[in-house]
C-alpha cells in the first residue's frame, strides 16, 4: 500500500508538471492577446523569402536521406531499448549475460559498418 | 517535506501542494532563463572584447531580458496566410511542455526534489524526444522554404546526437544498477563519475551540445544561411516561447549533467560545511558556464561534418565506452 501511494503521488507530480507546462503557454499568449495590437495586413501575413515574392508551396517531396536516419535512429534506440534493463540487472545476471550482450552489439555493429560501408553515412 | 508528501496518501490537497511547488520551481526556472541569456550575452561580450549589455537596469544591464520580454509581449502576432494555423499554434507549446516536464525528476538536492520515479534517466530521455516534434511541426507548418530546412535539420541532428547521448550513460546504470537519479547521485558520494567514466562525460557533453542545437551545433538556426531556422515565421511571443524551450532545455541538461557526472548535491572533500543546494549550483553553473564558453569560442559545422561525427566517431566511442565498463565493473565491484 505504502509503494502503491508512492508510485502514485510519483505520477501526480509529472502530471502536475505536464499541466503548468501546457498552462503556461495558454496564460501568456491569451495576456499577449489582450495587450498587443492587432493590425494584419496581407503584406504583413505573406511568407517570409528574403524580399522576394513567395512562389509555390513549401510542403514538397523531401530528400529520402532524412528518412534513412529516422530509420537508421529507431535500429539504435531501439537496441538502447534492451541495453538498459540489462545494465540495470546487470549484477543479478552476471557473465552470461555480458557475452551475450556482446554478441548483440557486434551484430549491431556490423550494420552500422555496412551501412558505412554503404555510403549511408555520408550526408549529401 | 517533499519525501513525506510523497509517502502520504494521494490526495486533491496533496496535489495542489504538488502543483503550488511545480509553480515555484517555473517561476525559478524562468528567473534562471532570464539572468542565463543575460550572462550569456554578458560573457560572450568579455569573451569577444565588448561590453554586452550594459544600458537598461544599470552598468551591469540587470534588466536587459526583462525589457526584452516585455518587449515581444507587446509585439504583434503574426501568422502567415500560407501557413497551416492549428499546427502552427500547437508547435510552440509541443516543444515547451516536454521541456519543463523533464525537470520533475531531477533532484536538487537531498531534501529539494519532486519526483522519485524509479525509472528517472529513461524518462528525462523519452519526453526530452518529443520537444523534436515540436521543433519540426514548427518548422513544417510555416510553410516556408528555411523553416522547413531548418526543422528537417533539427530533427535530424537531434535523432542522431540522441543515440550517442543515450548509449554514454549506460556506464554508470552499469555501475550504479538503477535508473533512478536520486540513486545515481547517492553512488557517487564518494566519487564522482566523472572521474570514473571520463570518455562517457566528454562523449555526453558533445552529444548535449548538440541536442541542446547550441554553437558549434547550430546548424538548424544558421543565421547566415538558412535565416532563422525553423522558427522564422514566429513572431512575438510564440516565437519567445521557442527560446525558452532551448533555455529550459539548458537548465535541464545542465542539471541532468551535474546529477550524472558531478555528483549532484555532494560537496567536494573538506567542504562539506557549505549545504548541498549550493554545491548543486555551483556545479550547474560551471556546467552553464561552459556551454557559453563554447559558443563564444568554437566555429559552426558543416551539414556533413555533423552527421558524420554523429555516427561514426560518436556512436562507436559510446559502444565502446559500454564494453569498458562492463568489463571494468566485472574486475573491480
Amino acid at each position: 500500500m505504502e509503494l502503491y501511494d508512492l508510485y502514485q503521488n510519483n505520477y501526480l507530480v509529472v502530471l502536475m508538471f505536464l499541466l503548468l507546462g501546457i498552462l503556461l503557454p495558454m496564460v501568456a499568449l491569451t495576456a499577449g492577446k489582450i495587450l498587443r495590437p492587432n493590425q494584419p495586413s496581407k503584406e504583413k501575413q505573406t511568407t517570409y523569402e528574403s524580399g522576394i515574392e513567395p512562389f509555390h508551396q513549401s510542403w514538397v517531396q523531401y530528400n529520402v536521406r532524412y528518412y534513412i536516419f529516422a530509420l537508421l535512429f529507431v535500429i539504435f534506440d531501439v537496441e538502447t531499448v534492451f541495453l538498459y534493463p540489462w545494465a540495470v540487472a546487470y549484477e543479478k545476471l552476471g557473465i552470461f549475460a555480458l557475452i551475450e550482450m556482446g554478441i548483440f552489439i557486434v551484430m549491431l555493429l556490423i550494420g552500422l559498418i555496412y551501412a558505412w560501408k554503404k555510403k549511408v553515412l555520408k550526408w549529401m | 517535506m517533499m519525501n513525506d508528501l510523497l509517502h502520504s496518501a494521494p490526495s486533491l490537497s496533496n496535489t495542489l501542494i504538488f502543483f503550488a511547488l511545480g509553480a515555484s520551481l517555473l517561476m525559478i526556472v524562468l528567473g534562471f532563463v532570464t539572468y542565463a541569456i543575460l550572462a550569456e550575452r554578458k560573457v560572450m561580450g568579455f569573451m569577444q572584447l565588448r561590453s554586452g549589455p550594459n544600458k537598461v537596469g544599470g552598468r551591469f544591464g540587470l534588466l536587459q531580458t526583462v525589457a526584452d520580454v516585455l518587449k515581444l509581449l507587446l509585439k504583434e502576432d503574426t501568422i502567415p496566410k500560407a501557413a497551416d494555423r492549428p499546427l502552427f499554434i500547437i508547435a510552440p507549446v509541443l516543444a515547451f511542455a516536454p521541456a519543463f516536464m523533464v525537470l520533475a525528476v531531477i533532484p536538487f538536492s537531498d531534501s529539494l526534489r519532486f519526483s522519485d520515479i524509479g525509472i528517472g534517466l529513461l524518462y528525462y530521455i523519452a519526453i526530452s524526444g518529443i520537444s523534436t516534434i515540436g521543433i519540426l511541426m514548427g518548422g513544417w507548418a510555416s510553410n516556408n522554404k528555411y523553416a522547413l530546412l531548418g526543422g528537417m535539420r533539427s530533427a535530424a541532428q537531434m535523432i542522431s546526437y540522441e543515440v550517442p547521448l543515450v548509449m554514454s550513460v549506460i556506464g554508470i546504470i552499469l555501475i550504479t544498477g538503477s535508473l533512478n537519479l536520486i540513486e545515481i547521485v547517492d553512488a557517487q558520494k564518494n566519487l564522482a563519475f566523472i572521474f570514473v567514466q571520463p570518455l562517457a562525460f566528454i562523449i555526453f557533453l558533445i552529444a548535449s551540445t548538440a541536442e541542446l542545437n547550441r554553437t558549434p551545433f547550430d546548424l538548424p538556426e544558421a543565421e547566415s544561411e538558412l535565416v532563422a531556422g525553423y522558427h522564422v515565421e514566429y513572431s512575438g511571443f510564440r516565437w519567445a516561447f521557442f527560446m525558452l524551450t532551448e533555455y529550459v532545455y539548458l537548465f535541464a541538461m545542465a542539471s541532468l549533467t551535474t546529477v550524472l557526472f558531478l555528483g549532484g548535491w555532494h560537496p567536494v572533500p573538506f567542504l562539506g560545511f557549505i549545504p548541498g543546494v549550493v554545491w548543486f549550483a555551483i556545479k550547474f553553473s560551471l556546467v552553464v558556464f561552459i556551454m557559453i564558453w563554447f559558443r563564444a569560442t568554437l566555429p559552426r559545422l558543416r551539414a556533413d561534418q555533423l552527421m558524420s561525427f554523429g555516427w561514426k566517431v560518436l556512436l562507436p566511442l559510446a559502444l565502446l565506452n559500454i564494453f569498458i565498463s562492463a568489463v571494468i565493473k566485472e574486475i573491480w565491484f
